[in-house]
């Protein structure tokens, strides 16, 4: 849920909307904030399952440092949620253990 | 290999105010940071500080920040924010990683201003989602304007679970209650008054034992303990919430200082282990400076105090400020200092600091 009003920080200034692709379905967020308060408002409590136990994570530090957060976003594995700004179009997925790099290190080409 | 006389690493509360006074005794400062705005935690502190004038009391964090900025903006303190520093070599060289390019910058001054991070507490279900650290939730809403749940039990009735538990309440959460293990209230008697009338109970002697929920918190098993911490059987107690915050004390981050061979003590009520530092904030390492919570867990206004004395420290070392102009300067930020750590709450800590002195010169 957004915090619009205030009794302290007053009226939010909200920036521009943009549009995240999460597991499929779009998302909407803000121009300038983390991805994981983008998902939160959205109603997204699990960002990514344990390797081992396949245990659901979530947000727990926000401030990048405990990476229980971490998700595949634009292909790229293990990438700290709460601390990396969204940006219009943005592939993000649920992360499964240690998850999975879409691109090839070597091409820089999309795998499979 | 870039060079700079003085480089500081963490824009926060200290490190901002290590940078100003530095940079405006004539120093070339750099001020490092991993995140993309600087300001650290003092951004989300949307209440009023404490202490007297001159520590800016009755202004909210948020005014303290901004400020400090524009102060060291003026200064010419440059910023490098995006970067992380991931390591603290020989000859005062950190390593430097910024986007996807790593560079070495040498310093004749280091000054580490690191800060803390919030300690976990570990129960059945603290790893479900919706379990965070009280601070989490703060920068969630206060920053970025986002509630993490709508119903919360906070864990820990000290200062910060107090603070964030009222927050909470501003942006339009309900806040089941506060539970506390000790028998006594930790934080600002203002603040848990506020709570209080808000009609929060805080329950003291009491430890949650545990979360459950099918992927998220959905409820909180709570109940008494006695003096031992032995949680009474027959008093538990089940609270549907979705939100459990931890506000369980903070450790200091002090990898860097680790790294580079500091001498550390371990002082329980300052947070744990600690770099040893002299009362101008030099570690053992000559050159090698320290600040904030990073040197033991206090509050901003002495973070700031305490930034501001490491910064004149190392202008004066670097020959900036001479003696006489660098011992009045120092004084006066000590006299400062002294009065921040008064009175009930103030002892502790005052304590935990001269024991970090005394160690300076045991081997």
């Amino acid at each position: 849920m957004r915090v619009g009003d205030h009794p302290i920080l007053g009226k939010a200034e909200w920036g521009k909307k943009v549009t995240l692709m999460v597991d499929g379905h779009p998302v909407e967020a803000l121009e300038g904030e983390p991805i994981a308060t983008a998902l939160l408002a959205a109603g997204r409590r699990v960002f990514r399952y344990t390797t081992k136990l396949k245990e659901p994570r979530g947000v727990f530090c926000a401030l990048g440092r405990c990476t229980d957060c971490v998700m595949v976003v634009d292909g790229q594995p293990n990438v700290r949620t709460c601390v990396t700004p969204v940006r219009d179009g943005m592939v993000i997925e649920t992360q499964v253990g240690l998850g999975q790099w879409c691109y090839s290190k070597k091409t820089g080409e999309k795998k499979g | 290999m870039g060079k700079v006389e003085v480089a500081v690493v963490g824009a926060g509360a200290a490190g901002i105010s290590a940078s100003i006074e530095a940079a405006r005794a004539g120093a070339k400062v750099v001020l490092i940071d991993e995140n993309e705005r600087p300001g650290g935690q003092l951004f989300k502190q949307i209440h009023k500080f404490f202490g007297s004038e001159a520590h800016r009391a009755g202004i909210r964090g948020i005014q303290i920040g901004t400020d400090l900025l524009e102060q060291a903006k003026e200064a010419g303190v440059q910023i490098r924010l995006n970067t992380v520093v991931y390591g603290l070599f020989a000859e005062k060289c950190l390593g430097l990683m910024c986007g996807d390019h790593t560079e070495e910058l040498q310093a004749d001054v280091i000054i580490l201003a690191t800060g803390a991070s919030e300690k976990p507490l570990a129960f059945p279900g603290w790893t479900l989602p919706g379990v965070m650290g009280a601070g989490a939730a703060q920068t969630l809403i206060n920053i970025h304007r986002t509630l993490p749940g709508g119903r919360v039990l906070m864990v820990g009735a000290g200062n910060v679970g107090l603070i964030v538990s009222y927050q909470l309440l501003q942006a339009g959460a309900e806040v089941v209650a506060i539970v506390e293990g000790l028998p006594t209230i930790g934080g600002y008697g203002v603040h848990a008054s506020k709570i209080r009338r808000a009609g929060v109970p805080i329950l003291l002697s009491h430890t949650v034992l545990g979360a459950e929920g099918h992927e998220s918190v959905e409820r909180a098993v709570i109940s008494r303990i006695d003096k031992n911490w032995v949680p009474l059987q027959g008093t538990e107690k089940t609270l549907e919430i979705d939100t459990l915050c931890l506000a369980v004390g903070l450790s200091p981050l002090a990898e860097l200082a680790w790294m580079a061979g500091c001498r550390f003590i371990h002082i329980s009520p300052m947070g744990g282990w600690i770099p040893v530092h002299d009362e101008n904030m030099q570690t053992t390492l000559p050159g090698i400076y320290v600040a904030g919570d990073l040197t033991g867990i206090e509050e901003a206004s002495t973070a700031m105090e305490e930034g501001r004395l490491a910064g004149l420290a190392a202008a004066e070392a670097l020959g900036c400020l001479s003696f006489e102009e660098g011992a009045m300067k120092k004084a006066e930020v000590r006299e400062r200092l002294e009065t921040l750590r008064i009175g009930s709450f103030g002892k502790g800590r005052s304590l935990g600091k001269k024991q970090i002195l005394e160690s300076r010169g045991t081997v």
